[in-house]
C-alpha cells in the first residue's frame, strides 16, 4: 500500500509542478492540454461512480457535459455571468436531469440499460441541434467566463489550472468517501450480487438513482469547467461518441479504483496529442493500442500500480 | 397522402428494415451466443462494400464481385475473431466494448489508407437499374425490390437454419444457455468462430447491398450502428425473429415518421411549430419507440434468453 | 564648415530613418493551418492541405526572401479539438499567422483565440455570417465567401428563370437552415416544400417518394459530404432527374464527383469559383495541381491556395515580416495578388467582393463529369451582412 500511496502522490506534485515546469521551458501550452485531460478526468471520475462500483453502464453521459456547459451558456447570454449562479445551476440542472432519466433507466438491466441512457443522450443532442436561440449546431460563445467575484480569475491560465486540478482532487475524494461508506457499500454490492442484496434487505434502487444523481452532477460540473475552457459550446459536447470517449477513460484507466479514471484520462488523451501530431493517420495506432490494453491490462492501468490487490 | 403513396412509403420502409435485419441478426447472435458485445461489426459491414466495390471492379462482373466480396468478409471476419475476439469471450462487457472499439479505430483508418477518405464510387449492372410498377401508379427502383427480396429470402433461410437443422438447434441452444452446450461435448470453439463467421457474412452482405445507394466511406458502419442495437433491443437480444421484427418495425416507423410526421403534426399544431419540431420529432423516433417498447417489456419483444 | 554639419544631419537624418522602417525581415515565417484530416470529411482536408503544398512550390517555400515553414493540425470536425490544435500552434509552435478551418462552428470558436493572442487569420472556407457582420475583426480575412452568397446567387438564378414550384431540402442544423435563407432572399417564387432530415442520415428513399408526389418544376437541396453523394445518386436511381432538375449548393464538387460519376450529369450549382474559370492564375492552378496530385481541385483548394498568395503578397509588402500587425492588415488588404479569381477586392468586412456563376456538371469527352461554368449570375456580388460590420477603412 505504502508504495501505491507514494506513486499517487508523485503523481499530485508532478501536476502541481506543470505550470511552473511548463513557463520554464516556454511551453504555456502545456498547462491547456493538462487542464483539460483534467476536466475530463473529473467527467471519467464521475462516470465512475456509477459504472465502476454501481456496474451501471452509462453510454449516456456526456449528455451532462452538455447540461452543464449549456447552463453556464445559457445564463451568460442574458447577461448572468456570476460563477457562483452558473456553477451552482450547472450542477443543480445536471441532477434534475440525471434523476429523469435515472428514475426511467435505472429500473433496466445490462444492455437495456445502456441503450435507454444512449437514446436520451441522442434526443438531448437531437434538441439542441434544433433550438436555434442558442446557435443550434453552430453553438454559442462565451464571452465572458465566469465571474467569481474577483477572487479567481479564470481568464488567467495558471489561476484556472490549479482550481481545475483542486477540484478533480476534490471529486476523487469525495468518491472515495462515498465508496467507502455505507451508502457505497449498498452500491457495490448491487453491483456484485443483486439478489443477495434485496434478501439482506437492502432495495438498490433508491440508492442506485441516488449515485446516478450525484454523478450526474459532478459530470455537470465538468461541463460547466470545459465550457469555460474552450469559452465555446456546441451540442456535439453530448455527441454518443463523446459519452464513448469517457467510458474508455474509465474502463483503461481501471473501473473501481480511484485513480483509475483520471489515469485512463490522461493516458487516452495525451497519448491522442502525441500520435495526432506525429501522423493523420493516429487511428490505426491508437485502435491496436487500445485492443492490446484490455487484452493485457485486466484491471485497466491502475491494475499496475503496487498494492491493486483490492480496491482503492 | 394516398394509398400510392403510403404504399411506397410502406416499401421504403421495408426495404430499410430488410438491411437492418441482416445487421441485426449477425449482431445478436453473436450477443446472444457469445455473450459478446461487439462494436466493431459495423466495420464488417464497411469491409463487406468495400471488398465488393473492388471484387467487381477487378473482374469486371457483379456476380462474381458480390461472391469475392461475401467470401473475403467471411475470411476477415474469421481472422478478427481468431486473433483478436477469442480471449474477450470470458471478459466483462465493458472490456469487449473498449476493444472492440479499438477495432473500429483500426479498421476505419486501414480503409482510409488503402483506399482514401473520399467515398468510392459504385453503379449497378444494367440489369439492376430502372424501376417497376409492383402496383398501378407506382414507380419502384428495381434494385430496392431486389434488396427487399434477398433480405426476406436470406430471413427465411436463416430460419431454416435455425429451426430445423443440427447447427441452428446448437445456436438456440448456446443462445438460451451457453455452459449447459459446452458442458454436453460440443466442440463451442468451432460453434464460435461459425456462428461469428456467419454474422460477419450477413454484415457483409448488407453492406455490398448498401454500396450502390449509400456512400462508401470510412466510418460508414458507425452511422447505421446505432440503429442496429436499437433494433435488436427492441427484438430481443439471441432472437432472430425478434431482429426481424425489431428492424421491420424500426425500419418502418423511422420512414413514415420522416414521411409524415410533420403534414400530420402540422393538422394539430401550428404550421411554423411543425416545421420546428417535425424534423426534430423524426430524428427521435426510433429512441422514443425503444423507450416505449422497454418500458412494456423490459426484454425486449422476443427474448431468446433463459436466464 | 557647412558641410560637416549637413553630412552630419543628413547621417542622422538617414539614422531615425532606418528606425522608423518596418522591422527587419525574420528568420523564418511559421504559419498554423488548421483543416480536418481525418474521419470522412478529411478528404475536404486533403484538397486544403495539398493546394496549400502547391502554393508553397509555386512560392520556393518563401515569401519575400524568407523561408515559409506551414503547419498543419486536425480538428477532427469538433470544436474544442480545434481550440486546442489552435492554442498548440499558437503558444507551442508560436506561429506568425492561422489559415484554414473548414466549418462554421469551429471557426467561431477559433477567431477570438486568435485574435485575443494578437495574431491574424485568414479564414479559407467556413463563411459564418457573424463573422461577415457584427463579429468582423480586423484580424480576421476571409478568401472564400459567406456561407449565404452560394445559396443566394442559386436564389437568383432561379428566380430569374420564373421557375415555380421548388421542393426544397436540407440537413436540420445551422448551416442548413441559414443555406435556405439565402436562398429564400432572392428567390421569391413559389416553394411546394422545405424539408429538413436528419444530419448524416443515408437513406432519402422516404423524401424522395414525397417528392415525387408533390411533383415539384425543380428541387433545391444543400448536401454537402456524403449526404450529397448519397442524396444524388439515389435521386438518380429514382429516375427523377429528367423529370425535376436538380440545382444544389456546396453538394456535387470535386469531393463528390468522384464518387457520383454519370450519376452527377445535368446537376446544377452556384459558386464564385470552377476549375474551368478563364483566368490565368486558375489555370496555372489547376494544371500543376492535376500533374502533381492526379486529381482536379475543388473550390475548397482553390480558396486555400489563393490564401497562402494573399499572404504572400502581405509578407512581400512587408519586405519579409509579419511583426508588425498594423502594416501587415494595410497589406492585406490591398490584396495585391493575383488571385484565383481575377481581379481581388476586399470588402469593408475583410470578406471577397465577388463574381458568382451557375456551373452544370457535364461528361467531356474522354468520359470524365466535370461542372462547366454555364454564366456568370452575380457581378461584383456582396454580401448580406457586411453593413452591420463597424469597421471602416
Amino acid at each position: 500500500m505504502r508504495a501505491r500511496t507514494l506513486i499517487l502522490a508523485a503523481c499530485v506534485l508532478l501536476l502541481l509542478a506543470v505550470p511552473a515546469l511548463a513557463t520554464l521551458a516556454k511551453q504555456p501550452y502545456y498547462i491547456d492540454l493538462i487542464r483539460r485531460v483534467m476536466i475530463f478526468a473529473i467527467a471519467a471520475v464521475s462516470l465512475n461512480l456509477i459504472l465502476g462500483y454501481g456496474g451501471l453502464v452509462s453510454f449516456g453521459h456526456a449528455a451532462y457535459l452538455g447540461v452543464g456547459g449549456y447552463s453556464v451558456g445559457i445564463l451568460a447570454f442574458y447577461g448572468f455571468n456570476s460563477g457562483w449562479l452558473q456553477w451552482s445551476v450547472a450542477v443543480l440542472a445536471s441532477a434534475l436531469v440525471a434523476l429523469v432519466i435515472g428514475a426511467i433507466s435505472v429500473r433496466t438491466r445490462g444492455i437495456y440499460f445502456i441503450m435507454i441512457t444512449l437514446a436520451f443522450t441522442q434526443m438531448l443532442f437531437y434538441l439542441g441541434n434544433s433550438v436555434e436561440e442558442y446557435g443550434g449546431d453552430d453553438g454559442m460563445r462565451l464571452k465572458v467566463k465566469s465571474q467569481f467575484s474577483g477572487l479567481i480569475d479564470l481568464g488567467d491560465p495558471v489561476a484556472y489550472y490549479y482550481l481545475v486540478l483542486a477540484l478533480m482532487l476534490a471529486c476523487m475524494y469525495v468518491v472515495h468517501r462515498l465508496i467507502n461508506s455505507r451508502f457505497g457499500m449498498v452500491i457495490r454490492a448491487a453491483k456484485s450480487n443483486e439478489a443477495r442484496s434485496r434478501a439482506i434487505g437492502f432495495s438498490p434502487y433508491p440508492y442506485q438513482l441516488a449515485a446516478f444523481v450525484i454523478s450526474g452532477a459532478l459530470c455537470g460540473l465538468a461541463g460547466a469547467l470545459l465550457v469555460n475552457h474552450t469559452a465555446y459550446i456546441t451540442p456535439a459536447f453530448m455527441d454518443w461518441t463523446r459519452s464513448g470517449e469517457i467510458m474508455f477513460m474509465v474502463i483503461l484507466g481501471g473501473m473501481a479504483t480511484v485513480p483509475g479514471p483520471a489515469l485512463g484520462a490522461f493516458a487516452l488523451l495525451i497519448v491522442e496529442d502525441l500520435l495526432a501530431g506525429w501522423t493523420q493517420h493516429w487511428q490505426v495506432i491508437l485502435g491496436p493500442l487500445l485492443v492490446l490494453c484490455v487484452l493485457f491490462f485486466r484491471r485497466g492501468l491502475a491494475g499496475l500500480l503496487p498494492g491493486s490487490g483490492k480496491d482503492g | 397522402m394516398t394509398t400510392v403513396l403510403v404504399f411506397e412509403q410502406l416499401l421504403n420502409g421495408l426495404q430499410f428494415g430488410v438491411m437492418l435485419f441482416l445487421m441485426a441478426a449477425g449482431l445478436t447472435l453473436v450477443f446472444g451466443i457469445m455473450n459478446l458485445v461487439n462494436l466493431a461489426h459495423g466495420s464488417l459491414y464497411m469491409v463487406g462494400a468495400y471488398l465488393t466495390v473492388a471484387a467487381v471492379q477487378w473482374t469486371g462482373s457483379y456476380p462474381l464481385g458480390v461472391l469475392l466480396g461475401l467470401a473475403g468478409t467471411l475470411l476477415v471476419g474469421m481472422l478478427v475473431e481468431v486473433i483478436a475476439l477469442r480471449t474477450l469471450y470470458e471478459r466483462d462487457h465493458l472490456d469487449q466494448v473498449l476493444a472492440t472499439f479499438g477495432l473500429i479505430l483500426f479498421f476505419n483508418e486501414l480503409i482510409a489508407i488503402l483506399w482514401g477518405r473520399a467515398a468510392l464510387y459504385t453503379t449497378l449492372p444494367s440489369y439492376l437499374q430502372g424501376h417497376i410498377e409492383i402496383i398501378p401508379g407506382s414507380i419502384y427502383p428495381v434494385y430496392r425490390a431486389v434488396v427487399i427480396g434477398v433480405g426476406l429470402v436470406v430471413g427465411a433461410g436463416l430460419w431454416y437454419v435455425v429451426a430445423k437443422t443440427r447447427l441452428g438447434m446448437l445456436i438456440r441452444a448456446g443462445a438460451s444457455n451457453r455452459t449447459m452446450v459446452a458442458a454436453l461435448g460440443i466442440n463451442i470453439r468451432l460453434l464460435y468462430t461459425v456462428v461469428f463467421g456467419f454474422g460477419a457474412a450477413l454484415a457483409g452482405l448488407a453492406g455490398l447491398m448498401a454500396g450502390p445507394i449509400y456512400a462508401v466511406q470510412p466510418g460508414m458502419g458507425e452511422l447505421i450502428l446505432i440503429q442496429v442495437f436499437v433494433v435488436i433491443v427492441i427484438g430481443g437480444i439471441g432472437s432472430i425473429r425478434g431482429a426481424l421484427v425489431g428492424a421491420l418495425v424500426v425500419g418502418i416507423v423511422d420512414t413514415l415518421g420522416r414521411a409524415f410526421l410533420k403534414p400530420l403534426l402540422g393538422h394539430f399544431i401550428s404550421p411554423p411549430a411543425a416545421e420546428a419540431a417535425g424534423p426534430a420529432l423524426a430524428s427521435m423516433l426510433i429512441y422514443l419507440l425503444m423507450a416505449l417498447v422497454l418500458a412494456v417489456r423490459p426484454e425486449g419483444l422476443f427474448p431468446a434468453r433463459s436466464g | 564648415m557647412r558641410t560637416p554639419i549637413r553630412f552630419l544631419a543628413a547621417a542622422v537624418a538617414a539614422a531615425s530613418l532606418a528606425f522608423a522602417l518596418p522591422a527587419a525581415a525574420q528568420q523564418k515565417i511559421k504559419i498554423g493551418f488548421i483543416t480536418t484530416l481525418s474521419g470522412p470529411a478529411g478528404i475536404i482536408g486533403k484538397h486544403m492541405k495539398d493546394s496549400v503544398e502547391l502554393a508553397m512550390d509555386h512560392l520556393g517555400n518563401k515569401m519575400g526572401g524568407v523561408p515559409v515553414e506551414v503547419i498543419f493540425g486536425d480538428d477532427q470536425f469538433k470544436t474544442d479539438v480545434g481550440v486546442q490544435v489552435a492554442e498548440e500552434m499558437l503558444k507551442k509552435h508560436q506561429v506568425d499567422i492561422m489559415s484554414g478551418i473548414i466549418w462554421s462552428n469551429v471557426m467561431m470558436a477559433v477567431v477570438p483565440v486568435v485574435t485575443g493572442a494578437g495574431k491574424i487569420m485568414v479564414g479559407t472556407n467556413a463563411g459564418a455570417s457573424p463573422l461577415a457582420g457584427k463579429a468582423c475583426h480586423e484580424q480576421y480575412f476571409s478568401t472564400s465567401w459567406n456561407n449565404d452568397q452560394s445559396p443566394e446567387a442559386m436564389g437568383k438564378f432561379m428566380q430569374e428563370q420564373g421557375i415555380n414550384d421548388v421542393y426544397v431540402l436540407a440537413p436540420n442544423y445551422q448551416a442548413g437552415k441559414d443555406m435556405v435563407v439565402g436562398f429564400k432572399r432572392y428567390f421569391k417564387g413559389r416553394i411546394v416544400e422545405e424539408i429538413y432530415t436528419t444530419p448524416g442520415q443515408q437513406d432519402y428513399q422516404a423524401e424522395i417518394t414525397q417528392l415525387r408526389a408533390k411533383n415539384p418544376k425543380a428541387t433545391f437541396v444543400f448536401y454537402p459530404g456524403g449526404m450529397g453523394v448519397q442524396f444524388v445518386r439515389q435521386y438518380f436511381q429514382a429516375g427523377l432527374r429528367e423529370r425535376v432538375p436538380l440545382y444544389s449548393v456546396f453538394t456535387v464538387d470535386e469531393t463528390t464527383l468522384p464518387a457520383l460519376k454519370e450519376a452527377a450529369i445535368g446537376q446544377y450549382e452556384a459558386r464564385f469559383w470552377s476549375p474551368d474559370l478563364k483566368v490565368p492564375a486558375s489555370e496555372k492552378y489547376v494544371a500543376f495541381f492535376r500533374k502533381k496530385f492526379g486529381y482536379t481541385p475543388s473550390f475548397y483548394g482553390a480558396q486555400s491556395y489563393d490564401g497562402m498568395m494573399l499572404i504572400d503578397s502581405a509578407v512581400r509588402a512587408n519586405k519579409g515580416s509579419l511583426k508588425n500587425n498594423k502594416a501587415v492588415i494595410e497589406a492585406l488588404r490591398k490584396a495585391n495578388y493575383d488571385s484565383i479569381r481575377g481581379p481581388f477586392k476586399f470588402n469593408v468586412n475583410h470578406h471577397p467582393i465577388e463574381d458568382f456563376y451557375l456551373l452544370r456538371a457535364e461528361q467531356r469527352p474522354g468520359g470524365d463529369v466535370e461542372m462547366r461554368i454555364q454564366r456568370k449570375v452575380f457581378e461584383k456580388h456582396k454580401d448580406a451582412y457586411y453593413q452591420d460590420c463597424p469597421m471602416k477603412w
